[in-house]
C-alpha cells in the first residue's frame, strides 16, 4: 500500500450544481414548499413503466420495475396541491423562477434560448408522483471565472425538485410532498483536471455567485453538489448528493483512491484466468449451513434465505487485495449486493470469520471442489432477490478486469461514496404536452443583463459597511446558511450586528462541531429567539442554551425551551437571591473589597444563567457589595 | 409522423431549403456547434423556430435566424415498429373482450422521437400492464379511436351494434376504453339500448394520461378486468378511481355516474350515493343492496333520435331560445330546473306552446344531487299542470340521453318514467 500521487493518475471532475429558488412557490403552482410538522392528507400510487421501453438487458432497472413498490404519499395542504398530487395539469411556468434561472445564465456568459421546452424526466423510484422530474434546458456554454481561469459551464437548466424520503421499508416507500416541484437551477460544468480543493474553490466560486443574487435558498440541502470522477481510462462515476464543500474535497479524494485503486487491482486481474464465470459455478450451499454456528448465518436461515456459493477460479487473495487502505473488490461486491436489498457477502479472503469456523470452510471448499488458488464468495437472500443479486455480482467480477465502471454513487457523511445503482443510459426524456414551449422574450433577456449581480467581493464590503462587521465575519456570514436572517433579525436594530453575527456564525457552527444536529435548528427558531431577546423576554446568555436544546433534540420549539426551563424571576427573587450569596459570602466581600463582585457573579451565574440577564445581576450585585462595603 | 409536422411558413421554407426533415440528425451550428436532431413543433407555435433534440434528451427552439450553419448528418426511421410475437393464451383463465373507442388506456413513448402513441394490441398491454396476464386472457380490437369529445350518438350505436355482436360470444365480459369526457354518456346509451346484456361491460378510462408511470389507467384497467372475472353480474358499468389512491377502484352503473372533476383520478361519482361496487386489491365489495338493472331479457333497442335539447334554466334565460327548438322540430326537451325542479314565470307560454308541438318536456335539477319534487311550491305545481314530466333523481345527461335513445325506439312518455337500468334511485 501506498499513497497517492493525484497529480499522476489522470484525476477529471465535472462539477453539478442542484441550487433551490427561494421563490417562495414551486415551479408550476403558488403552493410555498414550506416543511411540515404533519400531513393530514396521505394516498397510494403504483409507478410503472413499460417493459418494451427498458431497452437493453439492464438489471437494476427490470429489477427496479419487479419491486413495484406501493409508494405512500404524505402530503399537507400549505405546501402542496392538486398538482404535486399529479391530479391536476400543472400551472404556468413561475414568472420569478424564470428571470431568476435568466440572472444566472447571463451571470455565467451562457447562451440562452429563445424557446425553451419543458421535458419529463423518467423517474420511478417514487421521488416525483407523476413518474417524471419536468425539466428545462435554458441556457448552453458561458464560463466561470475562477482566480482568472475560465471554467467551462455545459448547460442551465431550470427544473423541480423532488419529494422528500421518508421511509424505505421493504414493501412500501414514503414521501413528504413539501418540497416536490420547488424550483431547482442545475448547473453543469465541464470536467477539469486538478486537485480537490481546485474543485472546491470552484464549487465555493459558484455557490458565491449563487448566493449574491440574493434569490437562492440558504440552509442544508438547499444545494447539492453531483461529482463526476474519472481517472485516465476509467469510466466516468457519478456520485450524487454532496451537501457540504468539506465532504465535496473529501468525496473526490476518495473516489480518486477507489477509482485508481481499482485500476490496480484490474492490472492484476489481466495476469489471471478467471472470468468464464457461468451458472455452472454457482452452488446451493443453504443446507450445508444448517448446522453452522454463525449468526449472521442462523439469522439467514431463520428468515427462511437461500444461501449460494460462487466460486471464482484463481481468485484467492483478489477478493481482499487492498491497493489503498479500504479499496478492496470485496467491499465493491457487497454494495452491489446490497442494491437488491441483501446485506452483504463473504468471500474466501475474510474467512474464517464471523463465527464460520475453519474447518467449516474447509469442508467448503471440498464441497465446492476448489483448488487452493481459487477464491469464492457466499451470498444469502431470499429467492425473489438472490437471482439478480447473483447476476449483478458477476457481472460485476467480469468487469473488474477493466478498470472502473461507469456507475451512479452516492455520498456518504463520511466522505466516502457506495454504490447507488448502474449508470443509467440516455435519460429517458420526451416533451411535457402540457405546458407549451416558453418564449425568453428580448425584454427579458435585456433584464436579466441589467439584474446580474455585482461580484461577490463587492457584496461582502457591502455588508461590512452597512452592519460595521469585520471582514472575516461578513465573509463567514455570507457563505453561511443565515445572511438573510441576519438581515431580518437586524432590521429592529434591537441586537448589535456583530453580537447577532458570532451567534449566527460561531455559538451555532460551535454546537454543530460538539456532534448536535444543526438541521434541528430551524431558521424559524433562531428568529423567534432573537424577537423573544429583542423584547427582554430572555436572555443572551439563553440562546445558546435554547440551540443547545433543540439541535440535542430535548425541545422542539423556543417556547417549549422556556416553559421547561420557566425562567422568570422576579425583581423580588432576584434579590433575595442575591442579598443570600452576600450574606454566606461576607468573608470574601470583606477580604476582596470590590474585586469580590467578579467571584460572586461567577456563583450568580452558575444557577441564574438564562434566566436574568449577566448585566443585570452583575449591576446589583455591584450595588449590593459597594454598599456593604460602605457600610 | 409528416416530414414536417407542425412547421409553417418560415420555418418551413427553412427545412425544405436545407434538405432537412423531422427525424434528420443535424450539425447545427449556433453561437456554439451542435449535433441535435429536429423534432416535431407544437402546434400553433410561431414560425422563426425550429425544435431541436439535443444528445442529453433536451428539446429546445433555435432561433432560424441564430443558425449559421446546418448540415445533414443521418436520418432515424420514425416510423419503425418492432413486431413482437403474440403472447400464448392460457387456457385455464376466462376470456375479456377489450374494445377501444379512443382514450388511450396505454401508451407508448419513443424517447427518440419523443412521440407517445397508443398501445392497443394485446401484447402492447399485457408488456405494459403485466397483471392482466394472470386474470385473464385479453383480445383487443380497435372500433374507433377518437377524443370523446368528437363522439356523436352515432358513435354511441356503433359499439353497441359491435357489442350486440359479441352478446352470445364467449367472452365472460367486455371492456371498453373511452376518452372520459363523455364517458357518462355512452355508458348511460349502452345501459339502455342494451338493458339486459347477458355479460358485463365495463368502461373505463385514464383522468391522468396513459404515457405517464403514474397513470390511473392501468389500475383502472385491472380493476375492470378483476371486476369481470370475479363479480357475478352483468350489465353496464363505469370503473374508475374512487380515491386519489390507486388501491380503492369504484364501479358506478352506467346511468348513475357523473364525472365531477376536471383533472382529479376520482373524478366519477355516483350520485346520490356510494358507488355501486368497490374493487380493492382482493376483493369486491358490493354496495348495493337491493336488486338492480330490473330488465333482465335481453332485447336491444340500438335506434336513436337526437332531436332532443337540454336546456338549462337560469336567471335572464331567454325563452325564445325554446322557440328556436321548436322551430327546428325537436321532439323533447330536458330542463334543468332550479331546486326542487322549477323555471320561472316568463317560460309559462312557450312551455303551452311546446306541449301544443307535442314535444315531451322532461324536469330535471341543476343541483347536483337530489331528486325533483314539483309538488312543494305553487310555481311547480303550475309548470306540472302545464304537462312537464318530473324525472325524479334521473341525472340530467342520462335524461338527455334516455330521451334520444326513447324517441328512437317507442313511445316517449312511457319509456322516459320506467326504470330500465337503474337511472332512477328507488
Amino acid at each position: 500500500m501506498s499513497e497517492i500521487e493525484i497529480d499522476k493518475i489522470g484525476l477529471k471532475v465535472g462539477l453539478e450544481i442542484h441550487q433551490q429558488l427561494a421563490t417562495n412557490k414551486k415551479l408550476f403552482c403558488s403552493c410555498n414548499p414550506i416543511e411540515s410538522e404533519e400531513y393530514p392528507i396521505r394516498f397510494f400510487r403504483r409507478l410503472r413503466l413499460a417493459k418494451s421501453e427498458l431497452g437493453k438487458y439492464d438489471p437494476a432497472a427490470v429489477f427496479e420495475s419487479s419491486k413495484s413498490k406501493l409508494i405512500s404519499y404524505n402530503a399537507n395542504p400549505q405546501s402542496s396541491c392538486l398538482v404535486d398530487y399529479d391530479d391536476e395539469p400543472p400551472h404556468n411556468l413561475d414568472n420569478d423562477a424564470k428571470t431568476t434561472a435568466l440572472i444566472i445564465a447571463s451571470a455565467l456568459h451562457s447562451d440562452i434560448f429563445s424557446e425553451v421546452h419543458v421535458m419529463r424526466k423518467i423517474v420511478i423510484d417514487g421521488s416525483n408522483t407523476s413518474g417524471f422530474q419536468r425539466t428545462m434546458l435554458v441556457a448552453n456554454g458561458g464560463y466561470l471565472e475562477v482566480e482568472q481561469k475560465k471554467i467551462g459551464v455545459q448547460s442551465i437548466c431550470l427544473e423541480e425538485d423532488a419529494a422528500k424520503l421518508l421511509k424505505d421499508t421493504e414493501a412500501v416507500r414514503e414521501y413528504s410532498l413539501d418540497r416536490l416541484g420547488t424550483p431547482l437551477v442545475e448547473i453543469a460544468l465541464d470536467p477539469v483536471e486538478g486537485t480537490p480543493s481546485d474543485v472546491k474553490k470552484i464549487a465555493l466560486t459558484l455557490g458565491r455567485l449563487l448566493r449574491v443574487t440574493r434569490r437562492v435558498t440558504r440552509g442544508i440541502g438547499s444545494i447539492r453538489q453531483d461529482v463526476n470522477v474519472s481517472v485516465s481510462g476509467g469510466g466516468i462515476v457519478e456520485v450524487k448528493g454532496v451537501q457540504q464543500l468539506d465532504q465535496l474535497e473529501e468525496v473526490i479524494r476518495y473516489e480518486a483512491r477507489r477509482q485508481h485503486g481499482l485500476q490496480l487491482i484490474a492490472e492484476k486481474l489481466r495476469k489471471i484466468q478467471f472470468d468464464d464465470l457461468t451458472k455452472e459455478d454457482i452452488l446451493d450451499v443453504t443446507s450445508f449451513f444448517e448446522s453452522s454456528k454463525s449468526k449472521v448465518i442462523q439469522k439467514s436461515l431463520k428468515d427462511k434465505a437461500l444461501i449460494k456459493a460462487l466460486k471464482v477460479k484463481n481468485f484467492a487473495g483478489m477478493f481482499g487485495y487492498e491497493p489503498y487502505p479500504g479499496i478492496r473488490l470485496g467491499k465493491e461486491l457487497g454494495q452491489q449486493v446490497r442494491f437488491f436489498g441483501i446485506g452483504g457477502i463473504f468471500h474466501s479472503d475474510e474467512l474464517p470469520n464471523y463465527g464460520i469456523e475453519k474447518e467449516e470452510v474447509e469442508q467448503l471448499r471440498k464441497t465446492l471442489k476448489t483448488e487452493e488458488l481459487d477464491g469464492f464468495l457466499i451470498i444469502a437472500g431470499s429467492k425473489d432477490k438472490i437471482e439478480f443479486a447473483i447476476d449483478a455480482v458477476i457481472n460485476r467480477i467480469k468487469e473488474a478486469k477493466n478498470g472502473v465502471p461507469a456507475e451512479t454513487r452516492a455520498a456518504t457523511p463520511a466522505g466516502e461514496t457506495v454504490f447507488l445503482r448502474p449508470r443509467p443510459g440516455a435519460s429517458r426524456m420526451y416533451p411535457e404536452t402540457d405546458i407549451p414551449p416558453i418564449m425568453i422574450s428580448k425584454n427579458e433577456l435585456e433584464f436579466a443583463k441589467n439584474n446580474i449581480p455585482k461580484p461577490w467581493d463587492s457584496a461582502i464590503s457591502e455588508i461590512q459597511t452597512k452592519y460595521n462587521l469585520n471582514k472575516q465575519l461578513s465573509e463567514q456570514l455570507f457563505d453561511s446558511d443565515y445572511l438573510d436572517l441576519f438581515e431580518s433579525i437586524c432590521t429592529d436594530k434591537a441586537n448589535s450586528p456583530n453580537f447577532v453575527a458570532s451567534i449566527l456564525c460561531s455559538t451555532i457552527t460551535n454546537l454543530g462541531r460538539r456532534g448536535l444536529d444543526a438541521t434541528l435548528l430551524k431558521s424559524e427558531h433562531i428568529a423567534r429567539s432573537f424577537e423573544l431577546l429583542s423584547d427582554g423576554k430572555i436572555t443572551k446568555e439563553s440562546l445558546e442554551m435554547i440551540y443547545e436544546s433543540i439541535m440535542s433534540g430535548k425541545t422542539k420549539s423556543v417556547e417549549e425551551f422556556i416553559e421547561k426551563h420557566s425562567s422568570s424571576m422576579s425583581e423580588g427573587e432576584l434579590e433575595h437571591f442575591l442579598d443570600d450569596l452576600i450574606k454566606n459570602n461576607l468573608d470574601i466581600i470583606k477580604k476582596q473589597g470590590s474585586h469580590s463582585s467578579s467571584i460572586l457573579m461567577g456563583m450568580a451565574m452558575k444557577s441564574l444563567r438564562g434566566k436574568v440577564a449577566g448585566e443585570k445581576i452583575n449591576k446589583l450585585l455591584e450595588m449590593k457589595i459597594s454598599k456593604i462595603l460602605e457600610e | 409522423m409528416s416530414d414536417y409536422r407542425g412547421y409553417e411558413g418560415r420555418s418551413l421554407e427553412f427545412l425544405k431549403q436545407n434538405k432537412i426533415k423531422v427525424g434528420d440528425t443535424v450539425k447545427i451550428t449556433t453561437n456554439l456547434d451542435n449535433v441535435a436532431t429536429i423534432m416535431p413543433r407544437y402546434e400553433h407555435s410561431d414560425d422563426q423556430h425550429i425544435v431541436v433534440k439535443f444528445k442529453s434528451g433536451y428539446n429546445v427552439g433555435l432561433e432560424i435566424n441564430d443558425i449559421k450553419k446546418i448540415e445533414y448528418i443521418s436520418s432515424i426511421d420514425i416510423n419503425q415498429r418492432k413486431e413482437l410475437s403474440p403472447t400464448k393464451p392460457n387456457p385455464q383463465l376466462p376470456k375479456i373482450l377489450l374494445l377501444s373507442t379512443g382514450g388511450t388506456i396505454a401508451s407508448k413513448v419513443d424517447y427518440r422521437t419523443g412521440s407517445v402513441t397508443p398501445a392497443l394490441s394485446a401484447h402492447d398491454l399485457y408488456s405494459i400492464v403485466p397483471e392482466l396476464d394472470g386474470i385473464a386472457n385479453i383480445d383487443a380490437e380497435v372500433l374507433f379511436s377518437e377524443y370523446s369529445e368528437n363522439l356523436t350518438p352515432e358513435h354511441w350505436k356503433k359499439i353497441a351494434e359491435r357489442l350486440d355482436h359479441y352478446s352470445k360470444s364467449d367472452y365472460r365480459g367486455v371492456i371498453v376504453a373511452h376518452g372520459t369526457d363523455t364517458m357518462q354518456y355512452t355508458a348511460a346509451f349502452l345501459s339502455f339500448a342494451l338493458a339486459g346484456f347477458p355479460i358485463p361491460v365495463v368502461l373505463v378510462g385514464s383522468q391522468r394520461s396513459s404515457d405517464r408511470p403514474s397513470s390511473d389507467a392501468a389500475s383502472n384497467l385491472i380493476a375492470a378486468t378483476k371486476f369481470i372475472v370475479k363479480s357475478n353480474t352483468n350489465g353496464i358499468f363505469v370503473s374508475m378511481h374512487h380515491t386519489e389512491s390507486d388501491d380503492d377502484i369504484a364501479c358506478h352503473f352506467g346511468t348513475r355516474v357523473r364525472k365531477n372533476h376536471t383533472s382529479k383520478r376520482n373524478a366519477f361519482e355516483t350520485v346520490g350515493g356510494a358507488p355501486a361496487f368497490i374493487i380493492k386489491q382482493d376483493e369486491i365489495i358490493q354496495n348495493t343492496k337491493s336488486q338492480y338493472f330490473k330488465q333482465r331479457q335481453y332485447t336491444p333497442k340500438i335506434n336513436v333520435d337526437t332531436r332532443v335539447a337540454l336546456v338549462k334554466y337560469h336567471p335572464g334565460y331567454d325563452p325564445k331560445l325554446v322557440q328556436d327548438l321548436i322551430n327546428h322540430g325537436y321532439k323533447a326537451i330536458i330542463l334543468e330546473g332550479t331546486g326542487l325542479g322549477h323555471i320561472g314565470k316568463n317560460m309559462y307560454d312557450i312551455i303551452k306552446k311546446a306541449k301544443e308541438s307535442q314535444i315531451f318536456l322532461g324536469m330535471t335539477s341543476q343541483c347536483h344531487d337530489g331528486r325533483v319534487n314539483m309538488a312543494i311550491y305553487e310555481s311547480g305545481r303550475d309548470l306540472l299542470h302545464l304537462g312537464i314530466t318530473p324525472l325524479s333523481d334521473m341525472i340530467s345527461e342520462t335524461a338527455l340521453v334516455k330521451a334520444m335513445w326513447a324517441l328512437g325506439n317507442g313511445k316517449v312518455d312511457d319509456l322516459m318514467l320506467a326504470n330500465i337500468a337503474s337511472e332512477y334511485t328507488e
